[in-house]
């Protein structure tokens, strides 16, 4: 290591020029608070990571640093780069920089790559624009780079198009062209959010070992503390603007300082442990509640794990369920894709079935297939859903309405779930004017508010629009949504994979307190075996449509029988040092 | 014109009345209204419109340019600020007075004895008549009638007829279009084969061909564009609708039992309303375009009417003569009404879509 660090930041803020509703024009900080900027410095050859929720400006650092901001931010501060100021650095030095000794990786390579381009040409353009290499000197180390990030048949790859590869291939291509110039700094802004776990797992065993063999220094930027330990050497914990604490993994890990550090290391869920109730930021925190507290829980009782009453009555029964799909192959002939395949199970009230797997496992549509919510005519179904007697899949479309109330669906991304037109008020309101459940507006709008209530929040949403809430708080109303129906399943499609770590932690403790208080049955989907874990009774390990392993929790993930869950597994990030050794 | 944005501000409030009284919303339209407010080109052109839709209702109401078809010039008066025409060959009041003082020829004409009491008539018919006057504002056309009235009068056939076509396409593309995005399957295919040979024939064929079967008339223009025009909204409208019924909002909503028609139209529409109603715009430019050609081409507006198409019909005879001035005031009418609205329609479609909302 050298003495001087390669990069370092010194009281950097950034501020955002909006205009309110008024028209008139105001700053928003991002980066930094009043007098304290944010500073740090990444040494050579060492991965720093920069962990923060979402809005805790991570993000907005890194590309201040790349001047890769949009028009209306307001930087101020240093930035030194090889001895120069990178923020007074006239764009064109800046454009020679960019790619040449500082690259970027983005979180979604779909939308970073270029869909009309092969990927040999995206990663032959930095090449030839900054090294001035031909055109088959270029194309020959393009080659060379995909095969260094692990891509098979790197020669064929080159002609391919981004549509053609896989989410995992896609970003190793960003990260072949992040590197295609040998750059001194690597900026990976959360590289795997978008990921399959077993992918996530991959790219970032591929980004340490570049790192290491190239002696290149990373920044790389993540939501989840637990995650970096592995990757990052040293860590710096970002929250609303500035830098809570600085510090080396062992340090961080093994004697947090920082309140919010303390509070973020605790309320991820782990595979070792399953407590009654995660730590949320705020009861770490001294600082008042942004949101109402929930009642005050006995200690003892928080650390037991809930029993789950194998004599609890079954409300949902699945037999041999299928769906396909029909795909288009010529003019007229149609193929049969089997999305999900002879899934069996059984639900008792108040018990959670956690449904693992990738993306393209089938456990969403199979989810979605419980309640009819598939096109009819995309594709066939089969086998049998019982559900207090009645077979959901053989009812008239009349019967089915009832039917439905009482299956409810929580769809992954609350900004997306919720109608931006429709005030909370009226979107409460809506399924129990459908159902006619309350006898007219006045006893709809009193439930309603009794229930944004329920999942803490203020009576006084009533009237606003989503866009005026966090995500955490939209998952919630999504959730009230659901539960103005009285439902007996909650269907949680990801619930909590679109949010931040902290507020996953949050939303889970409000779910499991619903499960209590209603007794409801959960069918909880989700990729993470970690968020599994703390909520699921039984787990169903789903791969290419089927079922491949499906037993109690503990027995699951301390003995798993098929290859594909110890994979899973594996595949979940290790903390390197935890306060106690495992 | 100082206190336009004032009465702009009002009348379009008055037009959205989106907020429900004693409730607190943020509401899409007043979000839009604000940001449109910033947009002065906009908040101009708006003004202007609004001029137009206050003359229409005036026009309309007979308040002005009710006696359009009156002949009160003398045929091709000039613009008064032209000042008359050296010599227009008529000299009208001065040979029946003169008659009525003739010389005693009842011997050889037995009508004789009555000549006076029908000059007596004659002289009484004629103070009732208005006397033709020489020059008007904006002169007069080949029958002595003003241009300035049948200007008026015309904008508010050209107008009404662009904006009810407007609203007959736009019912029409938008019902079509949300039901082939909604359903798309084979409802789509039949709809979408409607569409296909809707506008594989020339739209000038298909308005000669209904024009045919439908006879002249401001009703039967409105029809013949409304039926040929709605395929620009459908098209879009269908690409909103496919687009919106994946989202996740839409499939929540039937999560909690929201029949089809609710998603389509309670949770879909509102949210591609701003694309419907600036389509609607980029129609009635097109329309009152439309109208103006059909009218020149003799297959638009009843001959007893007037309309920009026709007055530009007949400034084509008058232009040759060097009679200029109807030319230029259809011209004139027609040009600042087509820019205001599309300009208004521009700034509209830049406060009501989403994604430039809180850009600088």
């Amino acid at each position: 290591m050298t003495a001087s660090p390669l990069l370092k930041v010194e009281d950097l803020h950034v501020a955002f020029r909006l205009l309110d509703a008024r028209g008139r024009s105001h700053r928003v900080e991002a980066v930094g608070r009043g007098e304290q900027g944010v500073s740090f410095e990444v040494p050579a050859n060492t991965t720093v990571a920069l962990v923060g929720e979402s809005g805790s400006g991570k993000s907005v650092s890194a590309m201040a640093l790349v001047q890769l901001l949009p028009r209306n931010a307001e930087c101020s501060g240093r930035v030194l780069w090889d001895g120069h100021d990178l923020l007074s650095a006239p764009r064109a030095h800046m454009q020679r920089l960019r790619g040449r000794e500082i690259a970027c990786v983005f979180q979604d390579p779909v939308s970073s790559l270029n869909p009309v381009l092969s990927v040999g040409q995206q990663i032959a353009e930095p090449l030839r624009k900054h090294l001035d290499m031909t055109r088959a000197a270029a194309r020959r180390r393009a080659a060379d780079l995909l095969a260094e990030v692990g891509i098979a048949e790197p020669g064929r790859r080159l002609d391919a198009y981004p549509h053609q590869l896989s989410g995992g291939q896609q970003q190793r291509v960003m990260i072949a062209m992040a590197l295609a110039c040998e750059p001194q700094l690597l900026i990976a802004d959360e590289p795997t959010t978008a990921l399959d776990v077993t992918i996530q797992r991959q790219i970032l065993e591929l980004l340490a070992r570049l790192q290491r063999q190239r002696g290149l220094a990373m920044l790389y930027i993540s939501h989840d503390l637990g995650a970096v330990g592995e990757i990052a050497q040293q860590i710096v914990v970002m929250r609303q603007g500035t830098v809570r604490e600085r510090g080396s993994v062992r340090e961080l890990f093994e004697h947090p300082r920082d309140a919010y550090t303390k509070a973020l290391l605790a309320c991820r869920p782990r595979l070792d442990e399953r407590p009654r109730r995660l730590t949320v930021i705020d009861d770490v925190l001294s600082e008042p509640a942004r949101e109402p507290a929930a009642p005050v829980r006995n200690v003892d009782l928080d650390l037991a794990p809930r029993r789950a009453d194998d004599d609890d009555p079954v409300v949902l029964q699945v037999d041999g369920l299928g769906k396909s799909f029909w795909l288009r192959s010529g003019l007229v002939k149609r193929v049969e894709f089997k999305a999900v395949q002879d899934v069996r199970f059984t639900l008792r009230r108040g018990h959670t079935l956690g449904v693992v797997g990738e993306s393209g496992s089938g456990k969403t549509t199979m989810g979605l297939t419980l309640l009819r919510l598939n096109d009819g005519a995309s594709g066939p179904l089969a086998g049998r859903v019982l559900f207090h007697g009645h077979d959901l899949l053989a009812l008239a479309p009349a019967d089915r309405l009832a039917m439905r109330r009482r299956i409810q669906f929580v769809f992954q991304n609350p900004y997306e779930s919720l109608n931006p037109r429709f005030t909370i008020g009226q979107t409460l309101v809506e399924p129990m004017t459908i159902h006619g459940i309350g006898i007219d507006m006045p006893v709809r709008e009193r439930r309603a508010r009794e229930w944004l209530q329920r999942v803490g929040l203020d009576a006084d949403a009533m009237h606003k629009y989503p866009h005026e809430f966090s995500g955490g708080q939209r998952q919630r109303i999504a959730i009230a949504r659901s539960l103005t129906l009285s439902p007996d399943v909650l269907v949680l499609d990801e619930a909590v994979g679109a949010l931040d770590v902290s507020v996953q932690a949050q939303v889970l403790n409000l779910l499991k307190d619903l499960q209590d208080e209603l007794g409801l049955a959960y069918i909880f989907i989700s990729h993470d075996l970690a968020v599994v874990r703390f909520m699921a009774d039984d787990v169903m390990v789903m791969k290419d449509g089927r079922v491949v392993e499906h037993r109690r929790t503990e027995a699951l993930l301390a003995h798993p029988q098929a290859e594909y869950t110890r994979r899973l597994i594996g595949a979940v990030a290790h903390r390197p040092a935890t306060t106690t050794p495992r | 014109m100082t206190d336009v944005p004032e009465f702009a501000s009002t009348s379009l409030a008055s037009a959205f009345p989106e907020t429900p009284p004693g409730r607190r919303a943020d509401g899409v339209w007043r979000g839009a209204w604000r940001r449109f407010r910033r947009d002065r080109t906009g908040t101009w052109a708006m003004a202007v419109v609004l001029a137009y839709a206050l003359l229409l209702a005036c026009t309309g109401s007979g308040l002005l340019a009710r006696h359009w078809q009156d002949e009160v010039a003398v045929p091709d008066a000039p613009p008064a600020f032209l000042g008359a025409a050296g010599d227009t060959g008529i000299a009208p009041q001065a040979s029946v007075a003169a008659s009525a003082a003739g010389p005693d020829i009842s011997d050889v004409d037995p009508l004789a004895p009555r000549y006076r009491e029908w000059n007596e008539r004659a002289a009484r018919d004629h103070a009732q008549a208005k006397p033709l006057t020489a020059t008007l504002p904006f002169g007069g056309d080949r029958l002595g009638r003003d241009v300035l009235a049948k200007t008026l009068k015309g904008t508010q056939i050209s107008v009404s007829v662009g904006v009810l076509a407007a609203i007959v396409a736009t019912l029409i593309g938008a019902s079509l279009g949300a039901i082939a995005g909604f359903f798309g399957g084979r409802v789509g295919d039949v709809v979408e084969w409607l569409y296909n040979v809707l506008t594989a024939v020339p739209e000038i064929l298909l308005f000669f061909a209904f024009a045919a079967v439908f006879g002249r008339g401001i009703s039967t223009l409105v029809l013949i564009m409304g039926l040929t025009g709605w395929t620009s909204q459908y098209r879009q409208v269908r690409a909103e609708f496919i687009k919106h019924a994946r989202r996740d909002y839409v499939r929540a909503a039937e999560a909690i039992g929201a029949s089809a028609g609710a998603r389509m139209f309670r949770h879909i529409l509102p949210n591609v309303s701003h694309v419907i109603l600036v389509r609607m715009s980029l129609l009635v430019v097109g329309f009152v375009k439309a109208e103006v050609i059909l009218s020149y081409l003799s297959l638009g507006v009843a001959t007893d009417q007037v309309s920009w198409g026709t007055m530009l019909a007949e400034s084509q005879s008058e232009l040759i003569l060097g009679h200029w001035w109807q030319l230029a005031a259809a011209t004139v009418a027609m040009a600042v009404f087509v820019t205001a609205f599309s300009l208004m329609a521009d700034a509209w479609r830049d406060a009501l879509d989403p994604k430039l909302r809180g850009q600088t």
